[in-house]
This record gives structure tokens, C-alpha cells and sequence, in this order.
């Protein structure tokens, strides 16, 4: 099956979809060089650009993208939930 | 590399090298914009900047404002200047910081000849300058003789993914050909200032990066506000960016795997040729690219996923662009897709041979999309309020 969503790091929590996707279809997630990582079912839409979770992530850990924290999860996240500012949070310019 | 790049562009009298030919009228001061304009009107081939400042400005900003009035005069795609202002201390001090580069310039000022003696007088002096510029050719140029700056806009997450690391690949080879290049962007490297710091090339240059940084940081702090809520940008946020530390870990793919050789405040020119310089600069995309260009930039690399529009009137600025959904929405201002690579139909390589390929042609002469819509975003970074 072909790709429609893109990996930085085969480590990472999240993979940014290639395409708008639709609850119930299927993220297929590969890394830049084309290899497979994983297939996740989307529990809801999700546009072009955002991110899939691609595995539970539990509220207080870090999220990672590029292999490194990029934030940090502020609520439980499904796999297959988009994963944006409504459960993610920066960790700067936090007083 | 497929090909070699046929380049041509104007060499200037201490050097440089431009890509495009401009008389330039540039006012000293806000007041002044009525006169450059009138000039520009009435003299085919002249380009005046108008901006809004330049009045009881002090200390540090008006260092600043001094450093990119005649940084912009003296950028090579610049043939001949003429300024105006409202007196002549302060305009003779700009005709003089951009006479050095040995290129013509003049000045003329307001004060006990009002407007239209002196729209005059600079017209016939404009008219002169611009008589002389046009009859300069172009000759063949090597990449070793660009200057180049690198900046995104409207970021989203297709920037970090193939974009940026796209242009980081033509840095990389345009530096290893001798090029110099500009990067910066202060606020928006927060999050991935470690990675940049760990490409500093030597201990000296990157703790001038991390006290850049830093600085920039306490001055917020001192400010009692925050970024959060202006860094994502709400087009960033659109795009599927969700933290300030997402955006840098794109933002920064611009370097590729080059060496940052050294730091420069912002508008200042680097003291030698070659390598990729870091430039204190705000993530405003006119601001920037104005201090790139007063710097020396000649030809600007601006990638964009959800679609920024920004041009420059002295450089072109040429937007590249990997979101299927902006290429097809607002054409008009992408000048390379290279959205193929998200399908993983292109490579790096062949991404950075098509922005290479369009480079080439907009340096020999090609209007960008930015120059042809006529964005011509001219603005000066202010630091604090007037006396």
C-alpha cells in the first residue's frame, strides 16, 4: 500500500499526514528514505500536515518528533487521534 | 549536480557582485518618502524604498537604522543611490556609508529648498545615475561570488519534512563552491538552539550563538510578556504546528549539515566571504529579509508551507514551496513545488537541482514571483520606541 503519512524518526510518537484523512481510514506511515514504519486506524479526520499519534501517549510525557522532545503531552492521546495544540504544549517560555 | 549553472550578474566597483540593477532613492527619513517618491515617478528605472521611520530614533536602534539605510545602499544589486532627508548631517552621514563601496551616490536634503526644488534636483541627478546603470552589462559569475540568506514563512510541518532540508542541500552546495549565506531568526530557533550550537564551527563562534540567544530570550523575559501565543504563529497552528519546539527542529533543517562560521547583529555584514552566518534577526518575513539584504544578501530563499507572499525591492525572493494544497490554491507565489517529495517521487538531490535551476534563472535576469507581483516589503527593524 502506498504512504500517506511521513515519519521523521522511526522512534517518533506522531507521523504528519500526507493527504486529509477521514475516521476509520488508515495512516500508512513510512520514513523519509520510503521505509515502512507502521499503519495506525485514525479514530477521527485529520488534515493534511497534522499529525497522528501512532501509539497511546499518556498525559505528562514528552512527545517526540525529529527523534527528541518536542513538547509535552497534556492529555491522554489515543493512537490514531490527532495530536495538535488541544494535547501538546510547549515546554519554553513556561512561567 | 546534473549541469553546471551558466550565472550572470553585475560586478561592482569594490567587488561584490549583484544579480539585479537598481538606482535606488532612498529616503532618510519618513518625511522624506514624498520626495523619493516624486523622484521615482518622474525618472524611468529608479526604485525608491519608502519606510516609515528614521526621526528622533537613539542610541542601538538608530545604530540599526543607520546600518540597514546603508547596508541597503550598498548592496551590490544597487548601481547608484540617491537619498534624500530632511537635513543634511544625517543624510550626509548615509551618502557617506555607502560611498566607500566606491559606487555613485548623492545626497540632497529638504530643509531651505522644500519638495519640488529638491525632487528636482535629485531627479536630474536620478536621471544621470539611471542613464549610466543602464548601460551596464552583465557578465558570467561564479556561486562563489553570491551572497544568499534562507528564511520560511507561514511554516507548517511540510517545511521540516522535506523544504527546509531542500534548501539546506542547496546551501550546502552552494557553500562548498565558496557562496556566503545568511540564516537567524532569533525567537524561532527556540527548541532547537542546541542543534545549531553543535554546528558552531568553532568554541568562539558558538558563544557568541548561545549569548545571541540568550540575550534575546531575557529581553522577552524583561518585557513581563511571553511568545506563547505569537510563536506558533496562528498560520503555523493552521499548517499542523503545535509547539515552538516543532517549528525550530524545521526551522533550523535550513543549515543542512554546513558549518555556522560566525554571528552577525542584525543588518551587519559578515567581516569576510564565504560560509553560512547566523544573523540576529526577528522571524517577521519583511523585517528579516530587509536585515539579510542589508547585510549583503542578494538573492533570498524563502520556503513557505501555508503560503507567504513576501518580496523584497532590492532582492529577489524566490519562494519554494512542498504543500500540494498552496502550490494548487495560490500558484502564483510558489516558484518551485517540489511537493512531489512528500509523495517520495523526488529526492533531496533532485529537489535542490530544481531550486538550483530556478535560481540560476531568476539570478540572470528571470522575475520571481515576489518581484513580479510587486512585493516590494521594504521595513526596518525598530528596537524601541522614539525619543
Amino acid at each position: 500500500m502506498k504512504h500517506n503519512a511521513l515519519i521523521h524518526d522511526p522512534e517518533d510518537d506522531v507521523a504528519v499526514l500526507v493527504t486529509d484523512l477521514k475516521a476509520g481510514e488508515a495512516a500508512s506511515a513510512v520514513t523519509l528514505d520510503g521505509q515502512p514504519v507502521t499503519t495506525v486506524t485514525l479514530v477521527e479526520d485529520i488534515p493534511l500536515g497534522h499529525k497522528v499519534a501512532l501509539r497511546d501517549l499518556a498525559a505528562g510525557k514528552s512527545l517526540i518528533k525529529y527523534g527528541r522532545n518536542i513538547g509535552r503531552v497534556s492529555q491522554n492521546v489515543k493512537a490514531g487521534a490527532h495530536v495538535h495544540t488541544h494535547n501538546v504544549k510547549t515546554e519554553r517560555w513556561q512561567k | 549536480m546534473a549541469e553546471k549553472l551558466t550565472l550572470t550578474g553585475y560586478r561592482r566597483e569594490n567587488g561584490r557582485v549583484g544579480v539585479r540593477n537598481h538606482v535606488a532613492i532612498l529616503p532618510l527619513d519618513d518625511l522624506s518618502n514624498a520626495a523619493a517618491l516624486g523622484v521615482a515617478n518622474l525618472i524611468r528605472g529608479t526604485l525608491a524604498l519608502p519606510h516609515p521611520y528614521g526621526r528622533l530614533q537613539f542610541g542601538e536602534d538608530l545604530e540599526l537604522t543607520f546600518r540597514t539605510l546603508i547596508g541597503t545602499g550598498r548592496n551590490p544589486n544597487i548601481a547608484a543611490v540617491v537619498v534624500i532627508g530632511i537635513e543634511p548631517n544625517w543624510t550626509d552621514r548615509v551618502v557617506e556609508g555607502i560611498a566607500r563601496t566606491g559606487k555613485p551616490v548623492a545626497g540632497f536634503s529638504i530643509e531651505r529648498y522644500g519638495d519640488l526644488k529638491t525632487i528636482e534636483m535629485a531627479s536630474r541627478k536620478a536621471k544621470e545615475f539611471t542613464q549610466w546603470a543602464s548601460e551596464k552589462q552583465r557578465e558570467p559569475i561564479e556561486l562563489k561570488d553570491l551572497w544568499v540568506s534562507a528564511k520560511c514563512g507561514e511554516s507548517d510541518t511540510t517545511l521540516g519534512l522535506i523544504t527546509n532540508p531542500a534548501i539546506g542541500r542547496v546551501l550546502e552546495r552552494m557553500i562548498d563552491a565558496g557562496a556566503t549565506a545568511f540564516f537567524g531568526e532569533t525567537s524561532e530557533v527556540t527548541g532547537g538552539e542546541d542543534v545549531i550550537a553543535a554546528q558552531c564551527a568553532t568554541p568562539e563562534v558558538r558563544a557568541a550563538f548561545i549569548k545571541t540567544f540568550n540575550d534575546y530570550q531575557d529581553f522577552i523575559t524583561g518585557t513581563g510578556a511571553d511568545l506563547l501565543g505569537s510563536q506558533p504563529t496562528q498560520g503555523n497552528i493552521r499548517g499542523g504546528l503545535s509547539t515552538i519546539e516543532e517549528k525550530a527542529m524545521g526551522n533550523i533543517q535550513k543549515m543542512g549539515r554546513n558549518k555556522v562560521v560566525g554571528v552577525l547583529g542584525p543588518a551587519e555584514a559578515p567581516s569576510r566571504a564565504g560560509g553560512l552566518w547566523f544573523m540576529d534577526s526577528s522571524s517577521a518575513a519583511a523585517e528579516m529579509v530587509t536585515l539579510c539584504m542589508a547585510g549583503g544578501s542578494v538573492l533570498h530563499f524563502f520556503t513557505t508551507g501555508q503560503g507567504n507572499i513576501i518580496g523584497n525591492p532590492v532582492i529577489p525572493v524566490m519562494k519554494i514551496c512542498g504543500n500540494p494544497l498552496t502550490v494548487s490554491t495560490m500558484p502564483e507565489h510558489v516558484d518551485v513545488d517540489i511537493s512531489d517529495m512528500l509523495k517520495l517521487e523526488m529526492t533531496l538531490d533532485q529537489a535542490a537541482d530544481k531550486i538550483m535551476a530556478m535560481m540560476a534563472r531568476n539570478i540572470n535576469g528571470r522575475l520571481t514571483d515576489a518581484e513580479a507581483l510587486r512585493h516590494d516589503e521594504f521595513v526596518l527593524t525598530k528596537l524601541y520606541r522614539s525619543a
